[in-house]
């Protein structure tokens, strides 16, 4: 099943402020997408409002071709940028008690919630009241709490902040199965290399327009001018004399350039070997965070 | 999954954690115990019959009014025994009563000859219940609308402050939110009292005051649903101003109104409960009406239709609360950013889909 979880020229205002104008992209099926975006770009907004807790002055969101319904929205899972759960129950109780809100029966509630406690490591501590587990643990039963019901979509605020690296390494690990299980996986996140990591497909937000969407490749073929790095045996200052070249970083005998679109950068590496060795000489793809740069200047 | 099943599921998991409150418990056990000492207790304490020192010659009508007799050689002993403080009383030639001092009514009664008394209202209850069974009435409602109204506005407060709410209302809808507190502090509240009215009628039974409570059943048949709707009024009053705290702390300043709706009508009773009129306006007012209009039942002030006019009254009133209830209570619950004022609430509230 291919399903496209969609947001069609979605506009926002809280008072007088517009948070997001015209704002449209897709998640896919089976494709995580990361959500980038600076502080009070409008990520968090755009979260509520697809899973309905905040709703859109204008625009739609659609789940397969229709627009969603509480019904549709049921079965998505979420995870808030804030935090939070019963301190004073037990991870188990309610974890087991949000699948039930979710529509899960009391049996499938339980099975499911043993499960997933098992799988995120904390199987030994259910039975804790919440408020007693660490930090740590705490984020960890909620990841719990937003995929008790077998959620059809993800959509995760940050879902990595906070964590140490084994619990990240865990929570990876669970939605890419979503993932590969066909669930379109929306996170949004503000460390870019973590995203740069894991996601398919990147949507860029900027002051609450829509500055990039698309997959990572894409976005990288399209958003940056050819780099390349070259490394000599001696001084490489030449370079800069080279027609067309544009010198980013010269370091003795290293050296990062860039050449305007289109231009071949074979001539460079001829006249680099007719000077002496190369040891070094490849195409640098552009950092997410180059590209985050660019769009969103 | 409809709203009525969501309420459900959000009233179970309120009672759950209630039910497993130590405070809450202790609480209940508390009024269980006051209730059963408040009627058991006083019958034990008057004492029963004094005990009379007396002669032969006069013992006949004290055995035949009850009294307990000890029978003594003559009258020196007699005054001796009430000095040696080994009887109450002594009935002496005369006859005369001597006690240290307190007269004894029950030995005085049985020696005079009383007048028949016909009541030409019978239905006048003795002035001490008269006084007590409103305060009564206005302490318990008061009370543990108090008691449990605090409770859902401290959810409320909880689920916003731990931000869990943003997870729930994506969930269910906020109206089931909203309707599974206020059932569950309803429930909760109406067994706490059933309780305790089970354990007051068995220790009036056992007090021997069962009397009383002939005279109580219509008060309290007509308190139950007076009671229930009243509460669900004030329960929504609760749960909306929680929505607009964000936490524990503001909770005195967002429910000063509600505590007002609360504590003005129980003063209000109290005081004026003698006052015929005020009394008939209190009992139709949607905040007093809980409590006086059982009252001028009691009191036998009230006809036949009036509680049903006051409570259709209370039931519209409730309806409207609920309501407006819901609606400060969308307006405010996603607001996680310092107090909401009842305003922004109430004409901004974020349309949640």
């Amino acid at each position: 099943m291919t399903r496209t979880l969609r947001l069609d020229g979605v506009d926002r205002s809280f008072g007088d402020r517009q948070v997001l104008r015209n704002v449209s992209f897709e998640v896919s099926a089976g494709r995580m997408t990361g959500f980038v975006g600076a502080n009070g770009a409008g990520k968090t907004t755009t979260m509520r409002i697809i899973l309905g807790v905040l709703a859109p002055d204008a625009g739609e969101v659609s789940w397969g071709g229709t627009t969603l319904t509480r019904q549709d929205r049921r079965r998505f899972g979420y995870m808030p940028e804030e935090r939070g759960l019963y301190p004073k129950m037990t991870t188990r109780e309610q974890v087991t008690y949000l699948g039930r809100l979710h529509g899960l029966d009391a049996a499938a509630a339980r099975r499911s919630t043993d499960v997933l406690l098992d799988r995120v490591g904390l199987g030994e501590r259910g039975d804790d009241l919440l408020e007693t587990l660490s930090l740590g643990n705490q984020q960890r039963a909620q990841i719990a709490a937003a995929l008790v019901h077998d959620p059809e979509v993800l959509v995760l605020d940050e879902p990595f902040s906070g964590l140490d690296p084994l619990a990240v390494d865990t929570v990876v690990a669970v939605l890419r199965e979503r993932a590969a299980a066909g669930a379109p996986v929306l996170f949004s996140s503000h460390q870019l290399d973590v995203v740069e990591r894991l996601c398919d497909d990147l949507v860029i937000i900027g002051d609450g327009v829509i500055r990039a969407a698309g997959s990572r490749q894409q976005l990288r073929d399209s958003y940056t001018v050819p780099r390349f790095e070259l490394v000599v045996e001696h001084d490489a200052g030449w370079v800069r004399d080279h027609p067309g070249v544009t010198v980013v970083e010269l370091d003795g005998a290293r050296v990062i350039f860039d050449l305007p679109a289109g231009t071949d950068e074979q001539p460079v590496l001829q006249a680099a070997l007719a000077r002496g060795p190369v040891r070094a000489f490849r195409p640098v793809s552009p950092s997410l965070t180059e590209i985050f740069r660019e769009v969103t200047q | 999954m409809n709203v009525t099943q969501a309420t459900r599921l959000v009233a179970e998991r309120e009672i759950r954690v209630k039910l497993r409150d130590r405070t809450f418990l202790f609480g209940t056990l508390f009024f269980l115990l006051i209730a059963a000492a408040g009627t058991i207790l006083p019958p034990l304490f008057s004492g029963g019959p004094s005990t009379v020192a007396v002669t032969e010659s006069l013992a006949a009508p004290l055995r035949a009014a009850g009294l307990e007799v000890r029978v003594v050689p003559d009258d020196r002993a007699a005054e001796q025994a009430v000095r040696d403080d080994d009887v109450d009383a002594a009935v002496v030639a005369g006859p005369a009563v001597l006690a240290m001092d307190d007269a004894p009514d029950d030995v005085v009664r049985a020696l005079s000859s009383q007048p028949t008394v016909r009541l030409l209202d019978p239905d006048a209850v003795d002035p001490v219940v008269a006084f007590l069974v409103p305060f009564v009435f206005a302490f318990v409602f008061f009370l543990t609308s108090q008691t449990f109204g605090v409770q859902i506005a401290q959810s409320v407060i909880e689920e916003k402050q731990t931000r869990i709410v943003e997870i729930l209302v994506a969930a269910v809808p906020v109206r089931a939110l909203l309707a599974g507190k206020v059932l569950a502090g309803a429930i909760l509240a109406f067994a706490q009292i059933a309780l305790i009215a089970v354990v007051a009628v068995i220790g009036l039974q056992m007090g021997d005051s069962g009397g009383l409570l002939t005279l109580l059943a219509p008060a309290i048949g007509w308190f139950v649903p007076f009671f229930l709707v009243g509460f669900v009024l004030l329960a929504a009053m609760w749960a909306a101003a929680g929505a607009l705290a964000n936490r524990q702390e503001d909770i005195a300043a967002v429910s000063t109104p509600v505590q007002l709706a609360v504590m003005l009508p129980f003063f209000a009773v109290i005081f004026l409960n003698d006052n015929a009129t005020a009394m008939r306006v209190l009992s139709y007012l949607p905040f007093s009406s809980p409590t006086a209009m059982p009252l001028r039942l009691f009191t036998g002030d009230a006809a036949a239709w009036e509680p049903v006019v006051s409570l259709v009254i209370l039931l519209l009133a409730a309806g409207a609360f609920l309501l407006a209830g819901a609606r400060v209570y969308e307006g405010s619950l996603l607001r996680t950013n310092g107090r909401t004022s009842l305003r922004t609430a109430w004409r901004e509230r974020e349309t949640i889909g």
